[in-house]
């Protein structure tokens, strides 16, 4: 069986910077992606991230995305696409699938960062064709460079419904309603202000109602919702379009977690299930750690500071660096790691991770 | 509809230069893309049935997870479009139910 001595799973941002930093100590690393080509979703992602200089901010995600790709050729990670896997086994035999065969790999080390999938919402006509995800949509023009529609109503005003809507713009597309259930816009103001200026119309304490068409999205019904977040009567409006979008949140993707045997705890604010784990990214079982989305919803950013923490970790565990290297590396990495988890945003998530690592020094358990 | 200019990404200088072959009907491609991408620049949306009450399914994630985009690939049923790359006469089915194995080449 072929070995390695540290293998992730995963190529997207937490994935490829673990990676750098497990090559950078010295390690031996193999990366595992189910896609023909490495960086996860950063390549879809055209805008300016946020954040300070450090988080390289101000820098396009496909740009940060080049870099990450640059970096990880030039250390010799190892990557094989087109290489889904499907289990984890005893003794970290890690199961994959290339040119339609079963393979496997066993590992010293394993690092998770499969990341996430978005939510879908169900009302009548959610299946019809034209009904997508927002991140879907987003794949669609910026990476193959096709439209999904002409006339698109999003549905969500977190930061992804609001960059989506405005790329969506870019794109050449018509964004005719935003609309969201909450009385107010979920995502950072400096999004929506863009689109409002751009002259989409922004519905607060709307929501969809159905979606209908024959064989695929004609119009759709939205609907204004009380204070109870119940529909009232006779505010029904009707929308020509062609897609609806919905950008209701994504779940970590933890599959492979689970098959793992890692425990886990039911964070609302970080998505939903997550594999517990400590601040060296470790989870429940030793030697296996998890990083990015998957540990919880946040940002490419967060999720490649993650992938360091996880890879400086792991080298250390196996004494490619001192426990002082170490520490020193980390402690940066936790530095920049908090400034991203302020704000209103931030905050919450933040709370969330030092609950999620306490649990893992004995504290109570918050599932 | 392709997106040919873009404020950001600039112009898209890749040429439609394959041909695939959709339910009959000759669709020109770009080498590289995944079939739903083609399908969806020809302004195809119904990807498959489903099997009980034959309503239509495309795409939904873009990115290999949900299947709901799924097309019977040249006699292989089940083929995830949205991850699956167009080559030169590639043949395409939309999928009636859970489809059907077939030889076809």
């Amino acid at each position: 069986m072929k070995k390695t001595q540290v293998a992730i799973i995963g190529a997207g941002p937490a994935g490829l910077a673990a990676a750098i930093e497990v090559a950078r100590a010295g390690g031996e690393v193999t990366l595992l992606d189910e896609n023909h080509k490495p960086g996860g979703q950063l390549f879809k992602q055209i805008h300016k991230f946020f954040g300070s200089r450090e988080h390289r901010a101000g820098t396009r995600g496909f740009r940060i995305g080049e870099k990450l790709l640059e970096d990880t050729e030039k250390l010799g990670v190892k990557v094989l696409l087109d290489s889904p896997v499907y289990s984890i086994f005893k003794d970290f035999v890690i199961g994959y699938i290339s040119d339609g065969r079963e393979k496997a790999i066993q590992a010293e080390r394993i690092i998770l960062a499969t990341g996430a999938s978005e939510n879908a919402l169900a009302f009548p006509g959610c299946t019809l064709p034209g009904v997508m995800g927002a991140g879907a949509a987003q794949t669609m023009i910026n990476v193959h460079r096709v439209l999904p529609g002409k006339k698109i109503i999003m549905v969500g005003s977190g930061n992804v419904g609001l960059i989506v809507s405005y790329q969506l713009l870019q794109a050449g597309a018509d964004v005719i309603a935003l609309i969201e259930a909450a009385a107010e816009i979920g995502g950072y103001g400096v999004h929506a202000s863009k689109i409002r200026r751009a002259g989409v119309p922004i519905y607060t304490s709307y929501t969809i109602q159905e979606v209908i068409g024959k064989n695929s999205v004609e119009g759709a019904v939205i609907v204004g919702l009380d204070e109870k977040w119940k529909p009232i009567k006779g505010t029904e409006k009707l929308i020509e379009a062609d897609t609806v979008c919905i950008a209701v949140g994504l779940s970590p993707l933890a599959e492979l977690a689970w098959l793992a045997g890692c425990e886990f705890a039911f964070v609302p604010s970080l998505g939903g299930h997550v594999p517990k784990h400590d601040r060296n990214m470790e989870t429940t079982i030793k030697g296996l750690y998890a990083a990015g989305d998957l540990t919880g919803i946040e940002e490419a950013s967060s999720a490649m500071e993650e992938g360091r923490l996880a890879g400086i970790a792991c080298a250390e565990s196996l004494g490619l660096y001192s426990k002082e290297e170490a520490r020193d590396l980390k402690e940066k990495v936790w530095a920049r790691l908090n400034t991203l988890r302020t704000g209103p945003f931030g905050k919450k998530r933040r709370d969330a991770k030092d609950k999620l690592i306490e649990m893992m020094e004995g504290g109570a358990d918050i599932g | 509809m392709r997106v040919k200019h873009h404020p950001i990404l600039g112009e898209d200088k890749r040429k439609e230069n394959v041909t695939i072959v959709v339910d009959g009907k000759k669709i020109k491609a770009i080498e590289g893309e995944p079939i739903a991408a083609a399908l969806m620049a020809a302004g195809i949306r119904v990807f498959r049935k489903t099997p009980k009450k034959n309503q239509p399914r495309g795409v939904f994630c873009a990115i290999g997870r949900c299947t709901d985009c799924v097309m019977t690939v040249n006699g292989i049923p089940n083929v995830r479009t949205c991850v699956t790359l167009v080559e030169d006469g590639m043949v395409i089915e939309t999928q009636k139910g859970l489809g059907k194995w077939r030889e076809s080449r």
